[in-house]
């Protein structure tokens, strides 16, 4: 068994494909994901908030008092295009104010004067700006119906019965959490694609070569021989694992965290306990992808089973999106969502659980177990030897 | 020594009948050849005596060893050149004899001693630490005899062994099979090829259509048909002249 392990492994680590795959982009895909979407989108919205805010106004004239508030706002005004909603839909301005002539009139009788914020909200990078003229907008109202009621001798609190204030009492590792929520899924994405080359050459590969006959005939147990490649296929998943492990941590060094306002709970300890509640996982992913790659007769057959395979990972990624409900026991003993709910605890900056921890690596052991041993028979199945017939 | 009696093996829940009633003896020192158009059984018959398949029913020995009871045993008495002949090709054609060598169980001594001798047998030293990316067939079959019979086997099984090589390949191999049987092992080849019988095999067992048709030496099996050439008698006793073309 460790003569087929050393082999597999001597083997494939001169496979250029499976080098870059297992120990390059498998490892390095997320983390430099992450790296280049969050910086990406952080510089996006500092922009947006940053910048003077350029805003085409039509009819201007008929409120000069409201123009001039936002000009004192530091908002440049500019003179609308001839067709405002042309220009929104075409994209050649993001949010027009339309001022109507009757601005002046309500004004004075009392009445509320409407003002038209034109902009598509269907279209997302809008929304900080369409955020910022309301914002404007509303302070300004706030700001008049103060001073009328004061005018008017009524205190302005009057109008506020009740004053909802939101603590907000997420941790700065929290809300960097909220980021990290896709990590698990990179983790465990890694662990497959690592395993997924490894997986395919040592069972179809090894049909395709018209390799496997000689060597089941070898003596010794069939299930030894699927055990050192099931091995081999663990250690290129632990290992890209191990690398993309490390990769995060260095990535989270490259974030502008302090201008997002968050901690990513994401350090080398972090990343060890991650490790020891993943590395149950890899031996699934081997075990699930050589059952699904041994039915395979070649590399290419093998290669689109196991683009359905890298799904599996996903799935509890998903509900966990679509029902983000709080941690509970149950969910640490279903394998892969286990490391999803437990993962995320983690970056958030929660104390470990260590019965959590457990179960959750005891449950994926077993059903990793369960898989290998289902692994372990096939090659006592004739139809899986035989290539031609 | 093997002794095979009564073998028979069905495919497709008994619907197909791959193997019936097949019995021979293969002796020490002997080279015996399995003949018969593809398709005939050869293959199944040598696959149910290496144990990748189990016999629906008869008895099989190999120096007393019963390969279905002990199949680790036969495992370790038994060289097999199967029909497929794959390699690694990211190992060096040294590194692939090892591997096996290293699945026998052998000492790393003793495989790179045994890798001595075949580079000198099969005059593979041109090639032996290059990796097999690219090997001609030639260097592909002797890889494929070096690793099999790394462990140096008393019994040799071989399947179809002179398919896609040329005349000298050819010859050169012959030659070792040869050398082989004055070593006093038991060898089995397969074929289909009546020239190869006629030049190599002490004893013939013709195989058609999954049964033993006729069995004798050369001589014997003239005589049983009354021909006077082989090819005739071939085809008179496995009773049509199918399979001959391929």
């Amino acid at each position: 068994m460790k003569a087929v392990w050393l082999k597999e492994i001597k083997d494939n680590l001169r496979d250029r494909r499976v080098v870059l795959s297992t120990l390059v982009f498998g490892p390095l895909f997320g983390p430099v994901l992450l790296v280049v979407m969050l910086g990406f989108a952080e510089r996006q919205t500092s922009e947006r908030l940053e910048t003077t805010l350029e805003l085409p106004v039509v009819g201007a004239e008929h409120a000069p008092n409201l123009i001039g508030y936002l000009e004192r706002q530091g908002v440049v005004i500019q003179p609308a295009p001839d067709d405002p909603e042309a220009a929104i839909k075409n994209e050649t301005e993001e949010v027009i104010v339309r001022i109507p002539e009757s601005f002046g009139q309500s004004w004075t009788a009392g009445h509320s004067a409407s003002v038209e914020v034109l902009a598509d909200q269907s279209r997302r990078y809008t929304g900080t700006t369409v955020r910022r003229v309301r914002g404007h907008l509303s302070a300004y109202n706030r700001t008049i119906a103060q001073l009328r009621l004061q005018m008017r001798g009524v205190d302005p609190e009057l109008t506020r019965p009740i004053n909802v204030v939101t603590v907000d009492l997420a941790t700065p590792e929290a809300r960097g959490g909220m980021v990290l929520s896709f990590l698990p899924y990179f983790i465990l994405i890694m662990v497959f694609v690592g395993s997924m080359h490894m997986a395919t050459d040592t069972t179809a590969g090894e049909r395709e070569r018209k390799s496997l006959e000689p060597l089941l005939i070898n003596p010794l147990p069939r299930w030894q021989i699927m055990a050192g490649k099931l091995a081999a296929t663990t250690t290129f998943g632990l290992l890209t694992l191990i690398l993309g492990l490390v990769a995060f941590v260095v990535a989270m060094g490259f974030l502008p965290l302090d201008n997002m306002n968050m901690t990513l709970n994401l350090d080398f300890k972090v990343a060890a306990w991650v490790f020891v509640m993943t590395a149950p996982a890899a031996l699934f992913a081997a075990a699930l992808l050589i059952i699904l790659a041994s039915f395979a007769k070649s590399y290419r057959e093998a290669q689109s089973y196991m683009g359905m395979v890298v799904l599996v990972p996903m799935l509890p990624s998903l509900y966990i999106l679509i029902n983000p409900t709080k941690a509970e026991q149950w969910m640490t003993l279903v394998p892969l969502l286990s490391q999803n709910v437990l993962i995320l605890e983690l970056v958030r900056g929660e104390p470990i659980n260590g019965l959590w921890v457990a179960l959750c690596v005891l449950s994926t052991t077993l059903a990793a177990g369960v898989l290998a041993v289902v692994a372990g028979g096939l090659y006592s199945r004739p139809k899986l030897i035989f290539t031609s017939d | 020594m093997i002794d095979v009696q009564g073998l028979r093996k069905t495919f497709d829940r008994s619907k197909v009948v791959a193997v019936d009633e097949v019995s021979f003896q293969a002796k020490d020192g002997e080279i015996t050849g399995l003949l018969g158009p593809n398709g005939a059984g050869k293959t199944t018959t040598l696959r149910m005596l290496y144990t990748l398949l189990p016999p629906d029913a008869g008895t099989m020995s190999i120096d007393g060893i019963d390969p279905r009871r002990d199949t680790l045993g036969v495992k370790r008495a038994i060289g097999v050149v199967p029909d497929s002949r794959g390699l690694y090709d990211r190992l060096t054609a040294r590194e692939n004899v090892a591997y096996y060598g290293q699945l026998q169980g052998l000492s790393r001594a003793l495989i790179d001693q045994r890798v001595a001798e075949f580079c000198d047998v099969l005059d593979m030293h041109a090639f032996i630490d290059r990796k097999t990316e690219g090997f001609s067939q030639g260097q592909r079959v002797k890889v494929a005899i070096a690793r099999a019979l790394i462990h140096d086997p008393k019994t040799v099984l071989l399947d179809e062994p002179t398919n896609g090589l040329d005349v000298m390949t050819t010859r050169a191999l012959r030659q070792f099979l040869l050398t082989l049987k004055a070593q006093g092992r038991c060898v089995v080849l397969s074929t289909h090829i009546m020239q190869e019988v006629a030049a190599l095999c002490d004893h013939i067992v013709i195989i058609a259509k999954g049964r033993v048709a006729a069995q004798g030496s050369a001589r014997e099996l003239l005589q049983q048909s009354g021909e006077a050439g082989l090819e005739d008698a071939f085809v008179k006793l496995i009773g049509s002249d199918e399979g001959l073309l391929s």
